[in-house]
């Protein structure tokens, strides 16, 4: 790519944000498809949990695990050490499973999907293309496409209604699909990897996770394969009082590579609904996987009403030399976050980054960071963190860095930034460092700033607006993380950036 | 083009009295200069007329083209032509200096109703216009301001104030901080941008750039107001014998 293209391209990109600016209300994805919906009874127990299992026509050593993950759960308490406050979870008052109905008859045939789905996907920008395969059109993967190719499994409450452009990645011997698929049709890797990394007793929310989780996605890239486009997971709540609880399995072989791209979306409701995530992640030798997240869930109204409480648990594990873990996120929604996408650097010379922006606005909380444990001799680990907060918001950031007596040689660089906006917000950094070698070294670099007046005075004498010009100055604040972002995504988070804080000055 | 008349204004935080009744006309196509000792105003009068929080204005008016121009928005103010020269540029980590200069170039055509410049267009101008000011491709893709020398923050508010061609330029102090060359430079920038339906208020302490910038009117302010107002002589007889003899004669 030229010099020139790449400046273009960069400048569309602020064009854009300024549009979407002026043309956005308050949260741009509060619609509800009305779609029939097939709901299990409220509440959770072991007969729902064998429901869940049923209806995925999962076997029986699938349903055994399940089992064994509520009852342990039964036996354990939520944590409260996060600087979160939120009213007590009634985990009772909960819909654990949810589908549209026109997936029963006829289920995972894509000609069965409902139009008012694909309408679904269209407001969720998810490309003509791969709508007309979503939608099972005759030829679709023959049909031009726009622009580069993502891979989409998208995940609609409960179920993942569909994969697309799932022929080319056969070809490469890539397995793309939904979770559920993968138990049946790929039984020996989900056993060998499921739970391997974050394991069924980690901790409250992924035990929980473990019992009832309804789908999610699955990826498999064989030895030395690159894979050939970016692998996309569009997670959806749509339906009232449901519970979103997937899962996802990443094995990246020796010598693969892939970069996989996770959007979320919710409608706007007054009641918070729960969310509880696991992605594990296992890199074999001189594997790349590359993760990166754009939340945008509904995060509750002005007066903090409503909004997704999120409660992730997110593990890579590089197992072996050479691997390596790239995590990006841009938390911009939920009401509650409750998220530390971590890297195990098991390998010797394994590498993990993490880079976050987390925006936190009106009543949001958020507490996120990540986790760094360094295992093999020679590991590396770099930290970027943008925490921005506004209105009444609280942002934390949460760290680990641990450098285990046999990571002689490691290395981590830990640098997190905190921007306020108004005088009623607040921002914590919560760092823990611990190193138990001699030879390995820790920096960590903080910084907190507010979003300076001269700065929005500058750009407002030049002819920008006010909103213009905050979200010009935050997104030049969250720079550096919005490079570690693939393009296309790089484009939607800019955009959010500047949705996320409307309001938040004047 | 620029009216101001009779204007007060006083620190909002410390009630303090600034501009005590300033009047100052400058007709399209002039430069217009306004020399003074440290504390007279100089730099809030800049402030005000671009919309600066932190001044409020007791009494008087500013208007441009005869539009009252103390109710509008900074924003507002600059899409009707108005820009302010800064004397100390502000920093913006993270913004391509590009970026910057496109989304304000965009913003003010979008307020005005007019379209949009492509990527392309705003390439082609601004690299002629980057050129002439001698300011390196590498310049344009930097932070806004940040790290660049006093001489290039100046350059740089040049290259802005050619890129949005306002009709009123207002600049504060531009020469402080500038070497004999960057003042050669800022200088013809300036130049280059005069025109019949352009005007300028030159804001300085020194003669010098007005050896460079040549201006119709030179106006001596001091404690809020103008004092003295005539031709580019003015200019050297305050470079000869101070402001002394000048203040003296006001009292």
């Amino acid at each position: 790519m030229t010099g020139t293209t790449d400046l273009e391209v960069r400048e569309g990109v602020d064009r854009e944000t300024v549009e979407a600016v002026q043309n956005m209300g308050s949260y741009k994805y509060g619609w509800n498809t009305e779609i029939e919906m097939e709901y299990a009874p409220k509440g959770v127990n072991e007969d729902i949990v064998r429901l869940i299992s049923e209806k995925n026509g999962e076997p029986e050593w699938m349903t055994d695990w399940r089992l064994e993950a509520y009852r342990r759960w039964v036996t354990m308490t939520e944590p409260k050490w996060a600087m979160l406050n939120y009213p007590e979870i009634d985990y009772q008052d909960q819909y654990y499973y949810a589908r549209p109905k026109s997936m029963e008859e006829k289920p995972r045939s894509l000609d069965d999907v409902d139009p008012k789905l694909l309408a679904t996907y269209e407001k969720l920008g998810i490309p003509l293309k791969e709508q007309m395969i979503l939608a099972g059109v005759e030829g679709a993967e023959d049909a031009p496409s726009e622009g580069r190719k993502v891979a989409v499994d998208a995940v609609f409450d409960s179920v993942s209604v569909g994969t697309t452009f799932k022929d080319e990645l056969a070809k490469a011997g890539v397995i793309f699909c939904s979770i559920s698929e993968a138990i049946r049709e790929h039984p020996e890797l989900v056993k060998k990897y499921l739970g391997s990394v974050v394991p069924q007793s980690d901790n409250y929310f992924a035990t929980l996770n473990s019992a009832v989780f309804s789908d999610g996605s699955f990826v498999y890239i064989p030895e030395g394969v690159r894979c050939p486009m970016e692998l996309s997971t569009y997670f959806r709540i749509n339906a009232e009082n449901t519970g979103q609880f997937e899962r996802t399995l990443i094995i990246a072989e020796k010598g693969s590579h892939v970069s996989y791209l996770e959007g979320c979306t919710a409608p706007q409701r007054d009641i918070s609904q729960l969310h509880a995530a696991v992605v594990e992640i296992v890199i074999l030798e001189d594997a790349e996987v590359k993760y990166s997240t754009v939340q945008n869930w509904f995060p509750g109204d002005e007066e903090g009403k409503g909004g997704i409480y999120n409660f992730v648990t997110k593990r890579a594990d590089c197992r072996e030399a050479r691997a390596k873990i790239m995590w990006t996120q841009v938390e911009t929604g939920s009401a509650i976050t409750w998220k530390y996408p971590s890297c195990i650097l098991r390998g010797d010379d394994s590498q993990g980054e993490f880079y976050s922006i987390a925006i936190a606005n009106n009543w949001q909380q958020a507490d996120t960071g990540t986790k760094m444990i360094h295992l093999g001799k020679n590991t590396k680990s770099r930290i970027v963190s943008k925490g921005i907060s506004a209105g009444q918001a609280q942002n934390t950031y949460r760290g680990l860095v641990s450098m285990h007596p046999r990571a002689t040689n490691s290395r981590n660089y830990t640098q997190c930034d905190s921007l306020l906006i108004g005088d009623k917000c607040g921002a914590h950094t919560v760092p823990y460092i611990e190193v138990k070698n001699n030879s390995s070294r820790v920096e960590h670099e903080a910084t907190t700033s507010k979003v300076d007046d001269d700065q929005l005075f500058y750009c407002r004498s030049r002819g920008m607006d006010e909103e213009e010009a905050v979200a010009l100055v935050v997104n030049g604040f969250c720079r550096e993380v919005l490079q570690a972002l693939p393009m296309e995504f790089a484009m939607e988070a800019q955009a959010l950036v500047a949705i996320s804080l409307e309001g938040s000055v004047g | 083009m620029l009216k101001i008349n009779n204007l007060h204004v006083k620190l909002e935080e410390e009630d303090k009295q600034i501009l005590k009744g300033l009047t100052l006309e400058v007709p399209a196509g002039e430069v217009h200069a306004i020399m003074g000792p440290n504390g007279s105003g100089k730099s809030t009068l800049s402030y005000v007329l671009s919309g600066r929080d932190g001044y409020e204005v007791t009494d008087g008016e500013a208007e441009l083209d005869g539009e009252d121009l103390l109710d509008m928005d900074p924003e507002v103010r600059a899409a009707a032509g108005l820009f302010l020269a800064f004397q100390y540029p502000v920093e913006i980590p993270g913004v391509g200096n590009m970026t910057f200069l496109r989304t304000a170039v965009n913003a003010q055509r979008k307020a005005r109703g007019e379209a949009e410049l492509t990527a392309g267009e705003f390439l082609k101008e601004v690299r002629v216009k980057a050129a002439e000011l001698q300011i390196s491709p590498d310049m344009l893709k930097r932070p806004v301001n940040v790290g660049f020398s006093g001489g290039e923050k100046k350059r740089n508010e040049i290259l802005q104030m050619a890129m949005l061609s306002p009709r009123m330029c207002i600049m504060d102090e531009t020469d402080s901080g500038l070497d004999v060359d960057a003042m050669r430079l800022v200088s013809e920038g300036v130049n280059a941008l005069r025109s019949p339906d352009r005007s300028f208020l030159v804001i300085t302490h020194y003669q010098r750039l007005l050896d460079h910038i040549k201006p119709d009117v030179v106006h001596i302010m001091s404690n809020g107001r103008i004092i003295k107002s005539g031709g580019p002589e003015l200019a050297l007889e305050v470079e000869q014998n101070g402001y002394a003899d000048l203040l003296a004669e006001a009292d």
